[in-house]
């Protein structure tokens, strides 16, 4: 049985239960306490995570390894500030009820679920888990028409994915008969045996993950998404999901799938490369700053995916320092968008940036370096990411992704740099609202992060690689 | 002997209801239709002896589904005849979908076979010496627990989002307090009343709450007015 794998869970399930209940009871409006206790018990999960022995568990449901150990830390930071990010906000903007953190503490458990899923109905129902979180939370400013919208479209494009990745996983498990990741892979551990059936099995599944992390051409929901959702759901939805997804996607290809490598390959690289060409070029005309991001983040998963395709230990580790360096960036982006407000009112336009260096410096300085980070230039930790995945690329003799993926680097910059111009030299549109303490700190943090990662990134790296070898093993 | 002439009583009345629920004019008759294959149909279950699924179908399709239909179709103001209006049109079309579909159903039938070793490798459905029940329970709550209670997980988040979304405050609500209504005193007294006086000796006793004075008043004039 050997549950104590599944402590980390279980404490953040349980932690969640109890500010369900908790919180349920006051009067008052106990949301600020709520988001507190569970920005709680993400650091808690993440020490318990650090700690947690290896092996599997629950006859071989879960598995707890340096991959799994390494996601479910990132993902846990990137929840914890997802929830620091909507403190202000969602007080401002009226939503500040308590079911906001607790549906954002069983979304994050729904990802730690997934991460350290080592079975397809594990997989499924961590998915699962997540995604009902996040329909909801992607309505949750009910009364505006937009939220409402976003969330509705979300639920149904989610819940057809869903069946798709469930389609295939019943094909896989017909044909291999069982649904056991390491059984999987001694399944097909000769290739020649691999049948079409479990080859189309396999391509659903991707399609369910490649839905779920947004990669063209399932990315049609990302933008109306982004765009309508309030600002700190969108912060959460480019922050933890996309990383529980593309880890995911690391580990049912890398493990139970390894040995058909020269099967999926081909359709990782067609799906890097579309995301990577319509993130740069659909972002060009946005002037809602959500929907440029969330254009931006397809072309970052389509970056990620390169690293992915390589398919080599070089591949995927470049692949897991990508989404690291993704992940705090972003963060810190998406605290200066929602920092964005004048007169109490949320702003999202790139024009309402206009002359901010000239209004709040310093946070024209960090947007500044996280845009010149997003685009890849040296030595912000943008350009690192991208280095990792298309030497691995280079090294397993994808020329043609890697020239892909260069040229629509430079293409992205255009509109990176856009914004920054907007900031420095543009006619000041008035200055922006005193921003709470909280998005002052995430912003400096990954700030910091971003600005000196090249001074020291071997911790980093080795991390990544220890991660990648537990899988690739 | 009797078991046969249940079966086939069970799915003869299966079949029929079926049938009927689709043909049927009244959408109420179809959902009625619907409950009774629902019940036949756990009739059957119980002649294989899975009486754990046959329970479960009478108690979650017919006591939640099938009611829940009810309450939609009659809810709902369907117009059935409008939506029959297209029948001739897209009749051929349905037709030709259906042969393809009666076709592909056959192929599979006659070109289907076991594998010779897939009898070998099935697990047990029944193991010796417990109720299928209890096998159901051993395998949900001590194999598959995790998954379990992660559903049980997924299941709580629905009903939070639910709430979230559609549970309003709105001002006029009255609920319950049970502290104020114990502990309410001075406003309601006994009082004995002697018999054939009717509310005209009394009076009507109201507690005397400053909110309620405006209306009262109202209603005073209203009746003639008595002091």
């Amino acid at each position: 049985m050997n549950w104590t794998l599944a402590v980390p869970e279980l404490v953040l399930g349980l932690s969640g239960l109890a500010i369900l209940g908790v919180g349920v009871l006051p009067k008052a409006n106990t949301h600020f306490a709520c988001a507190m206790a569970a920005i709680g018990a993400f650091l808690l999960t993440a020490v318990l995570v650090l700690g947690a022995p290896e092996g599997t568990g629950f006859g071989g449901q879960i598995v707890s390894d340096a991959f799994s150990r390494f996601t479910r830390v990132l993902i846990l930071i990137g929840a914890a500030a997802g929830v620091a990010l909507s403190l202000d906000f969602n007080a401002k903007e009226g939503m500040d009820r308590f079911e906001y953190p607790v549906l954002l503490v069983f979304a994050t458990l729904g990802m730690l679920v997934m991460v350290s899923a080592n079975d397809l109905m594990a997989l499924y129902i961590g998915i699962e888990l997540l995604s009902l979180s996040l329909y909801v939370v992607a309505a949750f400013n009910r009364d505006n028409e937009r939220s409402a919208e976003a969330g509705l479209k979300y639920f149904v494009l989610g819940a057809l994915a869903s069946g798709l990745l469930l389609y295939g996983s019943s094909l896989v498990y017909g044909f291999t008969g069982t649904t056991n990741f390491d059984r999987i892979a001694d399944a097909l551990s000769d290739p020649t045996r691999a049948s079409p059936g479990l080859i189309v099995g396999m391509v659903f599944i991707i399609t369910g993950l490649a839905f779920k992390v947004s990669a063209v051409p399932f990315h049609m929901w990302t933008p109306d998404v982004y765009e309508g959702a309030p600002t700190p759901v969108t912060a959460f939805f480019a922050a933890a999901p996309k990383i529980a997804a593309i880890a995911l996607f690391a580990r049912v290809l890398g493990g139970p799938f390894g040995d058909l490598a020269g099967q999926w390959q081909q359709v990782i690289v067609v799906i890097s490369m579309l995301s990577m060409v319509l993130g740069a070029f659909a972002a060009i005309g946005q002037e809602n700053i959500k929907r440029l991001m969330a254009y931006s983040s397809i072309g970052h998963v389509g970056f990620a995916l390169v690293g992915l395709a390589a398919a080599s230990e070089a591949g995927m580790r470049g692949l897991l320092v990508y989404m690291v360096i993704y992940l705090l960036m972003n963060l810190g982006a998406f605290a200066v968008l929602v920092a964005m407000r004048r007169q109490g009112r949320a702003v999202e336009n790139v024009t309402d940036l206009a002359g901010l260096a000239r209004t709040d410096l310093s946070m024209a300085v960090w947007m500044a370096i996280f845009m010149f980070s997003m685009a890849g230039i040296p030595p912000l930790a943008g350009f690192f990411g991208k280095m990792f995945v298309f030497k691995a690329a280079i090294d397993s003799g994808l020329w043609t992704l890697a020239i892909v993926g260069v040229l629509a680097s430079v293409v992205s910059a255009f509109y990176y740099l856009r914004i920054v111009k907007v900031m420095f030299f543009d006619e000041s549109a008035g200055a922006l609202d005193a921003r709470p303490a909280a998005l002052s700190f995430v912003m400096t943090a990954s700030g910091l992060f971003t600005t000196l990662f090249f001074l020291y990134p071997a911790p980093l790296v080795a991390a990544a690689a220890a991660a990648v070898a537990s899988i690739l093993g | 002997m009797i078991a046969a002439l249940a079966f086939y009583a069970f799915a003869a009345i299966l079949i029929a209801s079926a049938v009927m629920v689709v043909t049927s004019r009244n959408p109420v008759h179809s959902v009625l239709f619907l409950i009774l294959a629902f019940f036949n149909a756990a009739g059957l279950f119980l002649l294989a002896g899975a009486e754990f699924l046959a329970m479960i179908l009478v108690i979650v399709y017919v006591g939640a589904v099938a009611v829940l239909f009810l309450f939609v179709v009659m809810m709902l103001d369907i117009d059935f005849t409008q939506l029959r209006e297209g029948f001739q049109r897209y009749a051929p079309i349905g037709a030709i979908i259906g042969a393809i579909l009666l076709i592909e159903l056959f192929m599979v039938v006659t070109t289907w076979r076991f594998a010779p070793e897939a009898a070998t490798l099935r697990l047990s459905p029944t193991p010796a010496g417990v109720t299928n029940a209890e096998a159901i329970g051993r395998i949900l709550y001590t194999d598959y627990i995790y998954l379990f209670q992660a559903c049980g997980l997924i299941l709580l988040v629905a009903m939070i989002g639910a709430i979230v979304l559609t549970l309003r405050e709105r001002p006029g609500t009255r609920r319950q307090n049970i502290g104020e209504q114990i502990g309410r005193s001075g406003s309601v007294s006994l009082r004995s009343v002697p018999q054939g006086a009717g509310l005209k000796v009394i009076g009507i006793e109201r507690p005397p709450s400053p909110e309620e004075a405006k209306p009262k008043e109202v209603e005073h004039h209203a009746h003639g007015g008595h002091h």
